[in-house]
């Protein structure tokens, strides 16, 4: 086991072009023209807010896997961990797409919000002179008003975005550099990043999300959102790295580390359910009307099959799929359940969103799916921009001698 | 023939005792086990170990501990005393959740701390079963079964070989109990 007795070339880079870029791009051209059409074309008696509804969805989501990547990095510096040194380029790209994602969220939610077709619930001039029987009073309503909440957007969004640009730019500056001052710097950095982050995220995922049905609360609803990003995250990294194997890239990950990423994704289902469930518990078990409002527009026959459909992915396909050693260790087994995940975390903020916004009027149709493939080609064109900008592997990184001797 | 029952390889490197496990099977001489200080990767694959079964142990245990859970609160609440909680079903699932999940743990846990204890007998008052006390400290050692390998002056030359710097022929299999 010496030193450098490998064969990888590490200067490798990834060539960004053919079908990954085509496909990207028309699946780009399908989101305008669904959104377009979701705004213009769309029969739908409340189209406007069921695009909006769409773009907030995936524009949350989008910024979630961003940050998920961004969270991942930090993790790993701050656990000082060696197995993953060898894939770190993938999140990095994530976190380099963050900043983008997090102005595209903000200017969905701020459009939404000056047009009335999202967070009805709470904007003041909508229920001028009805105050008291619909409208957010008291300190509610200084928490939730227009300004404080823009700026909360962009406060959150910009340090998010700042700290997953300054940790690529440290394992960028470390290829040059050489040395530990990067390494030691991306420790510090992290160390900050997750502290901020683990505060900011509950309230962010209260805004962006909770306040579009203002009237019910639930302080488990942030750890429940950060279970959600987190396993959507760790999917899309994953199948990432597997379809750059696929292509003839990353040699130097191997089964052990898509056995990590598969435990880490097995785990953090579970934490999910542990969560969703922590917080139907409670409001099931106290049996309060303002919080049971929730469930009860969710147990409506129109939502119910949803609602199952939902636990079964996420919960009880990736627990009883990825039990097994073998399974977490099979390339096909797991990009199965990635992209079964990722369809379940799509399915999972559906069910958030669209009871506080479209109610019973909800569907699914061209203006979903077309808003999903649009965004989901946004993510893949930009993210794969910046992983070709760069090779794929950290050179410098203090642990890659660990991450290519990983064996478990 | 001898009254060895067990000849042992003492290595200081783990290295060289991975270069005398490779010698070994080379020259099919079959190896009993090997003892390190220490955890050494890949060490089951050369050994050709099949993997530790415990987690279907576990399995096993854990789904054991859902159902005693389950039908312990069917039992209490919902057939011999049905009880009006919060004005809730005698028979209501959610509750049950908490309960099946906690004795599942439990079970997968404690089965599986028994079901290692019992298969490498673990138990209290007995003097645990060693082959030689310095491979819990700084000797990497391989035994070989003499009996099943009746050629041990082979195998002390393979041994001495690869590097080992004590060789033991043992007249018993365990030297702890002494």
């Amino acid at each position: 086991m010496g030193n450098h007795n490998h064969t990888h070339n590490f200067s490798q880079q990834f060539e960004f072009a053919g079908k990954a870029k085509s496909w990207s791009l028309i699946a780009i051209v399908i989101g305008v023209i669904a959104i377009a059409y979701g705004f213009l074309l769309d029969p739908h008696e409340e189209h406007a807010q069921r695009t909006f509804a769409n773009l907030l969805l995936m524009g949350y989501y989008f910024t979630c896997v961003c940050a998920a990547g961004a969270f991942f990095l930090a993790l790993q510096f701050v656990a000082q961990a060696g197995w993953s040194a060898g894939l770190l380029r993938v999140p990095q790209a994530f976190a380099r797409v963050l900043p983008i994602a997090a102005v595209v969220l903000v200017v969905i939610v701020a459009a939404g919000l000056l047009t009335h077709n999202l967070y009805e619930q709470w904007h003041p001039s909508h229920h001028e002179g009805a105050e008291g029987e619909h409208g957010i009073t008291g300190s509610k309503a200084t928490f939730l008003s227009v300004p404080f909440f823009l700026v909360r957007q962009v406060v959150f969004l910009g340090i998010y975005s700042i700290f997953a640009v300054l940790l690529a730019r440290f394992s960028s500056n470390e290829d040059t550099e050489g040395g530990l001052s990067n390494y030691n710097k991306s420790f510090k950095y992290s160390a900050i990043f997750l502290v901020i982050f683990g505060f900011t995220t509950p309230i962010w995922s209260f805004d962006t999300i909770m306040s579009l049905e203002a009237h019910w609360f639930s302080t488990m609803f942030g750890w429940y959102n950060f279970a959600a990003m987190w396993v959507s995250g760790l999917c899309a990294i994953t199948l990432t790295v597997i379809l750059l194997k696929k292509s003839g890239y990353l040699s130097w990950v191997n089964q052990n580390h898509l056995h990590d990423l598969g435990k880490f994704i097995f785990a953090f289902s579970i934490f999910w359910t542990y969560v969703w469930f922590a917080q139907f518990l409670l409001i099931w078990y106290a049996n309060m009307p303002e919080e049971t409002v929730y469930f009860y527009k969710r147990w409506e026959p129109s939502y119910k099959p949803w609602f199952w459909l939902n636990i079964v992915i996420n919960f009880l396909s990736p627990v009883l799929i990825l039990m097994t050693r073998d399974a977490k260790r099979q390339t096909a087994v797991l990009t199965f359940v990635c992209i079964l995940l990722l369809c379940g975390h799509w399915l999972d903020y559906y069910m958030m969103i669209m009871p506080g916004t479209m109610e019973e009027h909800h569907t699914f149709g061209i203006t979903e799916i077309g808003i999903a493939l649009g965004f989901a080609g946004l993510f893949a064109y930009l993210m794969l921009t910046r992983l070709a900008e760069r090779p794929l592997v950290a050179k410098n990184h203090p642990f890659l001698e660990e991450s290519l001797h990983h064996h478990i | 023939m001898s009254n060895t029952k067990y000849i042992l390889g003492h290595f200081e490197d783990p290295d060289d005792m991975m270069h005398g496990i490779e010698k070994l099977q080379e020259n099919n001489v079959k190896i009993y086990d090997v003892y390190t200080p220490m955890p050494i990767h890949g060490i089951e694959d050369k050994l050709g170990y099949k993997r530790s079964r415990l987690p279907i142990a576990a399995f096993c245990f854990g789904i054991t501990g859902t159902l005693v859970g389950f039908s312990m609160i069917y039992y209490m609440l919902v057939y011999d005393w049905p009880m009006n909680i919060g004005g809730k079903p005698p028979f209501a699932m959610p509750d049950f959740v908490p309960i099946c999940f906690e004795l599942t743990i439990l079970f997968a846990s404690y089965g599986m701390m028994f079901t290692f204890f019992y298969a490498n007998h673990f138990f209290p008052g007995r003097a645990p079963r060693v082959m030689d006390l310095r491979a819990t400290n700084d000797r990497f050692i391989i035994a070989i079964d003499a009996q099943a390998n009746p050629y041990p002056d082979k195998i002390n030359s393979l041994l001495n070989e690869a590097g080992a710097i004590e060789i033991l022929h043992n007249e018993r299999k365990y030297v702890s109990y002494e």
